[in-house]
């Protein structure tokens, strides 16, 4: 068994990419380990760095093993003549098959064969046919070619490699870089040529030359550096996202500590924490009660700085950087908000769909409806359509200009400058809400309305020019946006149904696409981020999924009445009545008709029919409440009356009027009871 | 401490003594050393070059009457193209700039993705902005097309921005603060620029008689690159003259530039202007590429 060291020597790759390279890498390089028959027992692992990707395997077998293989040739009574004598056929097999004519045997089928001993190949041999597309086969985003058109493409030009199995080279080229067993060390700090002869080796020898390997290393180094930079109360303002790119931006981190103005706290801290950590990629330090403090942490890829040269680099650069955030401040105040609705005439939200003039026209006029909609106060209704009418005003100051990623935020802390209503300027503020997974919905009621607003205003302008989502197309952002909506609806408790959202989105010729679209985007939800069991969806929906809030609640009902005794039969007989009436032509068909009571059975039937009327009442009067794990509980309580009458009466009696009878009263229990959920689709066990 | 001009000169002989021609600037309106024939018509095609050169790049509408001092309508870079981009070039790139005094041992030197685009030229690239102690000072881009153009032999930009560089090495906040020489300062050399051109651009310019301008120029470049195409006689063809062609394409992007500060050009009407420098800037490459085959 030996060790295969892997190491693709990059120009900087972009830190983003580093870790589904790895990935792909493993996956690569595994793929054809297992093709080969290579694979078994084999453990792997990935490390990166900004110039280099990195794989080691362990227990890799040094070849493959040998097979025993069965030639098959022609007919004998062809192979030879009538006098034994072979014939140039047969001869032409033996040649073919590398044997003589004796080694030659017939089969049972009356044919030649011969028995020949395949020798495995040897894993470096295979290695060095198959590593260029491994490591060639790499998905990046968006590549590139450096030895001219015709070139390998990368995600930046490959400048070395090192493969070695047991220390000896696998041979190999890539765009005129060979193979061999040498490495580089940090750009400054560490040396070239240097050679290798294993992981452990490799990885010593990485060390000594200022590469820690391992990005969890970088890590760990950069967490504790960096919190024994802050002293007296002061601490690290987390951010996992920083942190990862920093540690896929440098070889050897070390975080120094950096310094500015407090008259600068007076800006925005939005403002300062996005150019801290976006543009400049600092970690922030804030006091123990989380509020921003004068100072900052940069990482830089080297081993410290004895003479505060880069802090002060990194001090002025910052400094620059606040001062264009105070001057777009205070030329963005000469214009307020309001005076800016009509600037947005020239902002363009879509070439297809108009500029943002229009669509904060369409939003004042949406936000209006959906306000009446929920029968929200007057002054909620007026603060959701004026922070409608500004919510894309920022769009235009010089502040959002700078710094994009701020908008809405921007609208939102200028809006309170200028002295609009509070709740008027949190809506604008939120309205981007939720951009991600893990961000929460917009604080407010009338923010929660223009959130939803604006995300359907975009939905149904898109759906309306045709240019919905498609396999993993989805670049304006769509099922983000159908999703948030899904999320304010639920979790800010909006009971708005899907097909009112679709009227006001103006989806014209594609409202039943969008339709489709919200359903999706729920079913998601209710599964993967609440973590439903999906039978327990499907049923929910297949009943109604009209009012995304109300879906939620009946799920909700359903998951915590499951686990009662009666609840999984009685869904199993419910199956059975809608199989019953499926066979005998359909539900609806006797749904409409009315049961006749004087054809009833006395005993079972007539017990079940007395227990349906009584609970049907109690039922939908839960129901109507709200309490829908009471009314499946009530309907639960069905169960024995539902399995007397399955194991006494006999549903397609010999008399016709009796048989239907008995039909149209099992349609009547099923759609009676199927509001909630349709329990057919539960499937028990 | 190093002047501007010590830095200018210093970082000429560094890439002069890796081959590169020492190229003056050009002599008309660009908004980037990019759109210079050295570079633009250069990384076309097959034959090797390398060339060095100060372009002032003019942006109209990062003018801020001198007042800003980190934005300025003209600013200078210093650009290097290398064709075809040697192996080594990242090492290369770094010894330039401890050639003007840059101790990389004691300073934050990352390279960061940034791929760089050329709308109006058909151009694009991969690469990086340098990141020095969190400053951005150079864009480095291996170019991958050029006037719609897939490059044969793959060239790399570098493209100082020389103001940076130097306000950084000279410990100042203001641009207008660096030392060009020992006895005069680049507000002493540059303000007045700032000021007139920033009220040219944004107060005074005559956007009809731009607007004007503009049409002539495309419609010169469109003649002459036209024509060139009736072109069948392969002497002909090798003496005609596409680099004045090439000329129009530049002032009609200029002149965009120009109404675009002005504030006189609507969104829609923005992207189809793109479009047709582009359009230009592309026939204009398609065109040499045939020249240069007929040049042989």
């Amino acid at each position: 068994m030996a060790e295969f060291l892997l190491e693709i020597g990059v120009e900087e790759i972009p830190d983003w990419m580093i870790e589904p390279a790895c990935e792909h890498l493993k996956r690569n390089f595994l793929g054809v380990l297992t093709e080969t028959g290579l694979a078994e027992g084999v453990a792997c692992v990935t490390h990166a760095t900004p110039r280099r990707l990195v794989l080691a395997a362990q227990q890799v077998p040094e070849r493959q093993a040998d097979k025993e293989e069965v030639l098959k040739g022609p007919p004998r009574k062809i192979a030879f003549d009538a006098g034994g004598k072979p014939t140039k056929a047969g001869e032409g097999f033996a040649r073919r098959a590398g044997v003589a004519m004796t080694d030659i045997q017939v089969g049972i089928d009356d044919r030649l064969f011969v028995k020949r001993i395949m020798k495995g190949r040897g894993t470096l041999e295979i290695l060095g046919e198959a590593l260029p597309a491994v490591i060639l086969k790499i998905h990046f985003p968006k590549t590139m070619y450096w030895t001219g058109k015709s070139g390998p493409r990368f995600i930046r030009p490959i400048r070395w490699l090192v493969a070695l199995l047991d220390g000896r080279v696998v041979p190999f080229e890539i765009a005129g870089v060979a193979s061999g067993g040498s490495t580089q060390g940090h750009r400054r700090l560490g040396s070239v040529g240097i050679d290798v002869t294993s992981f452990a080796d490799y990885q010593d020898q990485l060390y000594e030359n200022y590469v820690l390997l391992s990005a969890p290393t970088r890590r760990e180094r950069i967490e504790k550096l960096a919190e024994e930079l802050v002293h007296d109360g002061l601490r690290v303002r987390k951010n996992d996202k920083l942190l990862k790119t920093l540690c896929y931006l440098t070889e050897y981190p070390t975080p120094i500590l950096g310094k500015f103005e407090e008259e600068f706290l007076d800006l925005p801290e939005e403002v300062l924490e996005t150019v801290m950590q976006h543009h400049q990629r600092y970690f922030a330090v804030e006091n123990a009660n989380g509020k921003l403090q004068p100072h900052f942490i940069a990482v830089a890829n080297l081993d410290g700085d004895p003479a505060g040269e880069i802090q002060r680099g990194h001090e002025r650069v910052l400094r620059a950087r606040f001062n264009d955030g105070r001057f777009f401040w205070e030329v963005d105040q000469k214009q307020k908000l309001s005076e800016r609705v009509e600037d947005l005439e020239g902002v363009v939200f879509h070439a297809k769909l108009g500029t943002y003039l229009a669509k904060s026209r369409r939003m004042i006029r949406i936000v209006g409806e959906i306000a009446s909609e929920l029968g929200v106060n007057d002054e909620t209704s007026r603060h959701a359509r004026r922070a409608a009418e500004l919510a894309k005003c920022d769009l235009t100051t010089a502040m959002v200009g700078e710094f994009p990623e701020l908008q809405g935020v921007i609208g939102g802390l200028y809006a309170t400058h200028q002295g609009e209503p509070r709740e008027v300027a949190d809506a604008i503020y939120d309205h981007y809400l939720p951009a991600g997974a893990e961000e929460e919905i917009p604080r407010g009621l009338a923010g929660r309305m223009v959130a939803i607003t604006d995300k359907l205003d975009t939905l149904g302008g898109f759906f309306a020019a045709g240019m919905m989502p498609s396999g993993s197309r989805d670049p304006f952002a769509l099922r983000r946006a159908a999703y948030g909506i899904i999320r304010i609806l639920i979790e800010g408790e909006l009971p708005l149904s899907v097909d009112r959202l679709c009227e006001l989105a103006g989806a014209g010729g594609h409202a039943g696409d969008l339709r489709t679209f919200f359903v999706d985007r729920l079913r998601y939800y209710l599964r993967e981020v609440r973590g439903y069991r999906y039978d327990e969806v499907n049923a929910v929906i297949g009943a109604s999924s009209e009012v995304p809030l109300d879906v939620r609640l009946r799920t909700e009902a359903i998951s915590r009445v499951r686990p009662t005794p009666d609840f999984e039969p009685l869904a199993v007989s419910f199956k059975r009545i809608e199989n019953i009436l499926r066979k005998a032509g359909g539900v609806e068909k006797y749904a409409v008709q009315t049961v006749a009571m004087d054809l009833l059975e006395e005993g079972s039937e007539a017990d079940l029919y007395r227990a349906v009327t009584a609970l049907s009442a109690q039922v939908s009067r839960r129901k109507r409440m709200g309490e829908y794990a009471a009314a499946l509980i009530a309907i639960a309580s069905l169960r024995p009356a539902v399995d007397r009458f399955f194991d006494d009466v006999l549903v397609m009696a010999e008399d016709e009027a009796v048989r239907n009878n008995r039909l149209v009263f099992l349609a009547h229990v099923l759609t009676e009871f199927s509001t909630i959920a349709d329990f057919g689709e539960i499937v028990s066990g | 401490m190093q002047t501007y001009q010590d830095i200018i000169l210093k970082l000429k002989s560094f890439w002069a003594a890796q081959d590169a021609v020492i190229q003056e600037p050009f002599d008309m309106e660009v908004g980037a050393g990019t759109m210079c024939p050295e570079t633009f018509l250069r990384v076309l095609g097959p034959k090797p070059y390398r060339t060095v050169y100060v372009q002032p790049s003019r942006r109209p509408a990062d003018g801020r009457y001198g007042e800003n001092p980190n934005r300025l309508y003209k600013h200078m870079q210093l650009q290097v193209i290398l064709k075809p981009s040697p192996d080594d070039i990242v090492e290369l790139y770094m010894r330039s700039l401890e050639a003007i005094g840059i101790d990389l041992r004691r300073h934050d030197f990352k390279l960061e993705e940034d791929n760089w685009e050329a709308p109006t030229l058909g151009a694009w690239g991969i690469g990086w902005q340098v990141m020095l102690d969190g400053l951005e000072i150079t864009q480095f881009t291996y170019f991958q097309q050029c006037g719609g153009i897939d490059l044969d032999l793959v060239p790399v930009e570098l493209t100082y921005g020389l103001e940076r560089l130097t306000a950084f090495l000279q410990n100042v906040d203001s641009m207008y603060d660096i030392q060009w020489n020992d006895t005069w300062t680049y507000r002493d050399v540059r303000l007045l620029d700032e000021q007139q051109y920033s009220v040219y651009n944004f107060e005074k310019a005559d956007v009809s008689a731009i607007r004007k301008a503009f049409e002539i120029h495309e419609a010169e470049s469109r003649r002459l690159v036209g024509e060139y195409q009736t072109v069948e006689d392969t002497a002909e063809s090798a003496r005609f003259p596409l680099l004045p062609a090439y000329d129009q394409v530049l002032k009609c992007s200029h002149l965009f530039n120009t109404l675009d500060a002005r504030g006189a050009i609507s969104v829609a009407e923005r992207a189809a202007m793109i479009q047709r420098v582009r359009k230009l800037a592309v026939s204009l490459a398609a065109a040499w590429m045939d020249q240069q085959e007929a040049i042989g």
